[in-house]
């Protein structure tokens, strides 16, 4: 079970965490003027990287905030976390 | 005293005798043994037969890496425990023990039918042979392969023992308390840190247990043992947890811990903890796991009374047990020797020592020709003798010259040893990345993924002297790097001359051919034939070879095989062993229980049981309940002779003709409130909420992204700045969680805040034509009639003086209104409208009726009716979607090519030709008769009932094209033919709402 360093909250055990997917993907300010395939690379296209990857988590059963996480993908080691809007470390 | 236990020595209690039952036989035993040693003392050696081809089988090992002794142990018919291994139960008063896999007896099995006949089953027989006919694998092939090849039977009464679960931290685990395990802890406790050790043996100690020549710091072994526990136990910071087994090494430093309390109690107090699953978060991570000792790959090296040397000598040494009368020692390995010094000290006669090895130069080889004892190299095995234990053993010898010899020496015991190879389970399941050296001549921990070290025989670093101090280093490196000081203190050691064993991944000693079996794996009965006849049909891996042939895949997870199947193939293969790699090492190192793993999450606390503050009522009330997430809702309520069709017909009749009163305080509740409120829900729901007034509700649905429905419910505006939002029951969750996320991480600039208050309502729904009828005399502060209350909308006032937010909705189609009170106040509520209802015929209904209601009015169901890949035109609910917003979430979706196609599915009703026919929801819809397999599906139903307000059954369904092909007639093909069904309007009852503007 990952250790999970929460800004707001210190280290807590992954169960009070949800996993939210890949981080720092604004959602388009004007989605009508996208084509289809930059609407659907919007939706559907994920970077899978081995190695460091930066992802969203939130504290779902603690504060209840999310943030972002930089974790290496091979050895699930934590790189460090950072709030929501901070570009990472 | 049996004739096989020793005049004196080992850690048994000399003065306790146990008496107990193996297959139903009365032994007797010492307190101290384990099952194997007291079943070895009494010379019996027979204990199983294996796997696949019934052979018998004998104690091989003196731990828990043993492959072959595996026993039910039985107290009662509810606590039967199979596959435990005989070297690890502890003996007890009174102790009852069975073999496995026999019929219908140990020394007589008539499945050793399979060996005769093994040619036939050669390794993936089971791919090979029983293709043909395709169904006789399920209903003959695989039944009767199970029973014959097999473990031993779970018992089938629920399991009355109490297990419990707890977390722990500390600064350093160490696992296994061998010398390095001690000296570690001993040191980093010493340090200041706080210190947990843990060994699966029920006494720490490792193998100082079995240790009587060295001496420590100028004590004997044993004496040392004693004073080095004391101190542990005395030290607050410290932790011993013995019959603990580390079972899973899981990331970040977390830890599994499975502790066995009573199962080595004659008589456990009624209710005593059984089992403790500890899961360990430690800061620094000791591995001292030790090493387990290699079999040889001989032909016939099966059979009773072949034993690995290392657990001879514990056998000797530890219980005070003599394996046999006359032992020949086979070996790779100059540890060999010691056992074989030994065992002739204590009074076994050693026919000879056969090395494999061209030369043995050892000092121990030395002290054994010494000693008298007739010592051979550059040997083989041609095959050993004997039916149920060995009685001779047949060597293949060979002189300076090349010239070869036959010699079969008589004996009843024989001690095997390919050396040691270290336990590397723990580590490698914590992602350490393993590297072979040729020094230990085996895989050795290289670089850690977490933080950990491993200490002694587990990185291959043997002899006492050393593993104590790679122990005490490790100790004081992990005490260290978690925040305190620790110092290694030396420890001398004399007397130890065990010496430095790598293991030499056995070859086989006799070439592969139709001759007598040499065992790899003895639990999987993988020999190595079956490893040769993988690599010449062409595996190259070993992970594949692993799997085509099971080695290494029991339940002892290859501890005794994997080494010795990985040097069989790479010899094979031609490759070195480093170069073939090694297999994945899983969890559990041996086996946990279930009971274990379940803790107390069984019965009524297997998952949390939500209940409304209506439920009690219900309950007197008979209803009838279902489980809706974590949710206790009333389904029906059956009155006497009443079946459920009949109780649903009742319900529904009374709510179209009178009233009927629901329970819906499941439904999910958010309060969206903030200045920027209406602006975010603009911004998430297809509905356009600018345009709603204060003291209004509208129907309100939700979509993710892709554009398909993700949940629905009613949204009330009941300020300019408050929304009081709806969600499905199940779906209250991850709306709130969805709307969590786009308020925090896209829209964080708007100020609105969201609150569950899912179960700070109670929600009564009263229905039916009478519901204002009911409702009137008990309101105050509002004017419930039509003119002033409408359909959709909402308004504060009180019920019988409790506070309420009165929703004027309908989810029957009929008038009806939605009680809001606090929770507190909603059995209150709920009686006092019941009891004013009475005169007006008011029926309590459930979840049956409110489904049938809803789908007479094709209302859908989001997650019955709509799957996950219906868009709002799919369930004709086009309607909803505010046209002038810029967007929404889901919106550019809508506007993809294929979400427009009017061939995607659409919600439509079904009428089948004969009224009672009631369809089967799931089932598939053709458009022609008579269609064979494979069919072209065009949809399926969804929901499905008999409306008895309309006297006919009823269905909604999702079909390609669906509204377009109203008056249709499409066809179900069901087993018991097909059923032809008209393509209807989902709407069947009231289609003009007349009912509900009352």
């Amino acid at each position: 079970m990952l250790l999970i360093h929460c800004p707001y909250c210190g280290e807590r055990p992954e169960i009070e965490f949800s996993y939210g997917g890949q981080a720092h993907r604004a959602r388009p300010a004007r989605p009508a003027e996208l084509s289809d395939d930059e609407w659907a690379a919007y939706l559907y296209l994920r970077d899978n990287p081995r190695g460091l990857h930066a992802e969203r988590w939130r504290h779902v059963r603690g504060c209840g905030r999310f943030f972002n996480a930089l974790r290496d993908t091979i050895t699930d080691r934590f790189a460090g976390t950072y709030k929501t809007g901070e570009s990472a470390p | 005293m049996t004739a096989f236990r020793s005049a004196k020595g080992g850690r048994i209690d000399r003065a306790r005798t146990l008496r107990f039952r193996f297959d139903g036989a009365a032994y007797e035993g010492l307190a101290g043994d384990t099952l194997a040693s007291a079943l070895l003392a009494n010379g019996v050696h027979l204990v199983g037969r294996s796997f696949k081809y019934h052979r018998p089988r004998g104690i091989v090992t003196a731990g828990s890496e043993e492959p072959n002794a595996l026993v039910t142990v039985r107290r009662d018919a509810a606590r039967e425990t199979p596959n435990l291994r005989a070297t690890q139960v502890e003996l007890y008063e009174g102790l009852e023990a069975y073999s496995q896999n026999r019929w219908p007896s140990l020394r007589f099995d008539l499945g050793r039918a399979n060996d005769l006949l093994s040619p036939l089953f050669p390794v993936g027989f089971y791919y090979k042979t029983f293709m043909w006919p395709r169904a006789a694998w399920a209903a003959l092939y695989e039944p009767l392969i199970r029973a014959a090849a097999g473990l031993g039977r779970a018992p089938t009464l629920p399991d009355p023992d109490r297990y419990a679960q707890c977390y722990a931290h500390c600064d350093v685990l160490v696992v296994g308390s061998g010398p390095a395990g001690l000296a570690a802890a001993l040191t980093a406790a010493d340090g200041g840190a706080r210190v947990i050790l843990c060994d699966e043996q029920p006494e720490l100690g490792g193998s100082l247990l079995a240790d009587p020549h060295s001496r420590i710091d100028g004590v004997a072994a044993c004496d040392w043992l004693e004073r080095t526990i004391s101190a542990l136990a005395q030290n607050p910071r410290v932790r011993l947890l013995p019959r603990t087994t580390a079972f899973g090494y899981f990331p970040h430093n977390a830890i599994g811990l499975n502790e066995r309390l009573t199962d080595h109690l004659a008589e456990p107090q009624p209710g005593q903890l059984r089992e403790r699953l500890w899961q360990v978060r430690a800061r620094e991570v000791v591995l001292a796991t030790g090493a387990i000792e290699q079999p040889l790959v001989f032909p016939g090296n099966d059979r009773p009374g072949i034993m690995l040397a290392g657990a001879v000598q514990t056998y000797l040494q530890r219980y005070g047990v003599r394996a046999g009368t006359r032992a020949v020692v086979v070996t790779a390995a100059d540890g060999a020797y010691r056992a074989a010094l030994d065992l002739q000290a204590a009074g076994v006669p050693i026919a000879a020592i056969a090395d494999l090895r061209a030369t043995s130069p050892g000092a121990l080889p030395e002290a054994a020709r010494r000693a008298g004892i007739e010592t051979l190299t550059s040997m083989s095995v041609l095959g050993t003798r004997g039916s149920q234990r060995v009685s001779g053993i047949e060597l293949m010898t060979a002189d300076d010259r090349g010239r070869t010899g036959r010699r079969t020496l008589r004996c009843d015991l024989v001690l095997m040893s390919g050396g040691y190879t270290p336990s590397v389970h723990l580590f490698s399941q914590s992602r350490g990345k393993l590297q072979w050296s040729d020094a230990a001549r085996a895989f050795v921990p290289a670089s850690s993924a977490e933080r950990e070290r491993s200490a002694g025989a587990c990185r291959g670093v043997y002899g006492l002297a050393a593993t104590l101090a790679d122990g005490a280093a490790a100790g004081a490196a992990a005490a260290k790097a978690a925040g305190h000081g620790a110092v290694a203190h030396h420890l001398e050691v004399t007397g130890d001359d065990a010496g430095a064993d790598g293991s030499a991944p056995a070859l086989p000693q006799a070439s592969a051919g139709a001759g007598p079996k040499a065992f790899v794996d003895w639990q999987n009965d993988v020999t190595a034939n079956d490893l040769e006849l993988a690599a010449r049909e062409g595996f190259r891996s070993i992970e594949h070879i692993k799997r085509y042939t099971t080695v290494g895949m029991a339940t002892d997870q290859g501890k005794t095989s994997n080494l010795n199947a990985l040097g069989i193939a790479a010899g094979r293969l031609g490759k070195l062993i480093p170069e073939v790699g090694l297999t994945t090492f899983r969890m559990p190192y041996t086996p946990v229980t279930f009971g274990s793993f379940a803790g107390v999450a069984r019965g009524d606390l297997f998952d949390p049981v939500r209940t409304t503050p209506m439920h009690e009522w219900a309950e007197a009330a008979n209803a009838v309940f279902e489980d809706v997430g974590l949710w206790k809702r009333a389904r029906y309520f059956p009155r006497a002779g009443e079946d459920m069709h009949a109780a649903i017909a009742r319900e529904c009749l009374a709510v179209r003709s009178a009233c009927g009163i629901f329970d819906a305080s499941t439904l999910g509740k958010i309060a969206v409130v903030g200045p920027d409120a209406a602006e975010f829900l603009n911004r998430l729901y297809i509905n356009n909420w600018s345009s709603l007034a204060v003291g209004r509700a509208r129907y309100g649905i939700l979509l993710r992204d892709d554009g398909f429905i993700y949940d629905d419910g009613v949204v009330a505006r009941t300020a300019p700045d408050r929304f009081h939002v709806t969600t499905t029951t199940g779906g209250a969750a991850r709306v709130l969680a969805m709307m969590e996320d786009y308020r925090q991480t896209e829209w964080p600039e708007l100020e609105v805040w969201l609150t569950s208050t899912t179960e700070q309502w109670a929600v009564i729904a009263v229905q039916g034509p009478l519901a204002r009828k009911v409702l009137e005399p008990l309101v105050a502060g509002i004017d419930i009639s039509h003119a002033a209350l409408p359909h959709m909308a909402v308004a504060h006032g009180s019920l019988c003086g409790m506070p309420m937010m009165l929703f004027r909705v309908s989810f029957s189609g009929e008038l009806g209104y939605e009680i809001n009170v606090p929770a507190d106040c909603g059995r209150a509520a709920w009686e006092a409208i019941h009891a004013a209802g009475i005169a007006h015929g008011i029926t309590p209904y459930g979840t049956e009726t409110m489904h049938v209601l809803r789908a007479e009015k094709g209302y859908v169901i989001v997650g019955q009716d709509t799957d996950g890949t219906a868009t709002p035109d799919d369930a004709g609910l086009a309607w909803a979607i505010g046209r002038n917003k810029p967007d929404f979430v889901g919106k550019r979706s809508l506007e993809r090519a294929a979400m427009k196609d009017p061939h995607r599915k659409q919600l439509v009703g079904l009428r089948t030709r004969d009224p009672r026919t009631v369809l089967e929801e799931g089932a598939q819809l053709v458009e022609t008769a008579g269609q064979q397999p494979p069919m072209k599906p065009l949809g399926h139903i969804t929901s499905s009932y008999f409306s008895a307000a309309l006297g006919h059954s009823i269905a909604l369904a999702m079909v390609a094209g669906g509204r377009a092909r109203q008056g249709q007639t499409l066809f179900v093909p069901m087993p018991a033919g097909e059923i032809a069904v008209e393509v209807t309007s989902p709407v069947f009852y009231d289609p003009q709402g007349t009912r509900l503007n009352v």
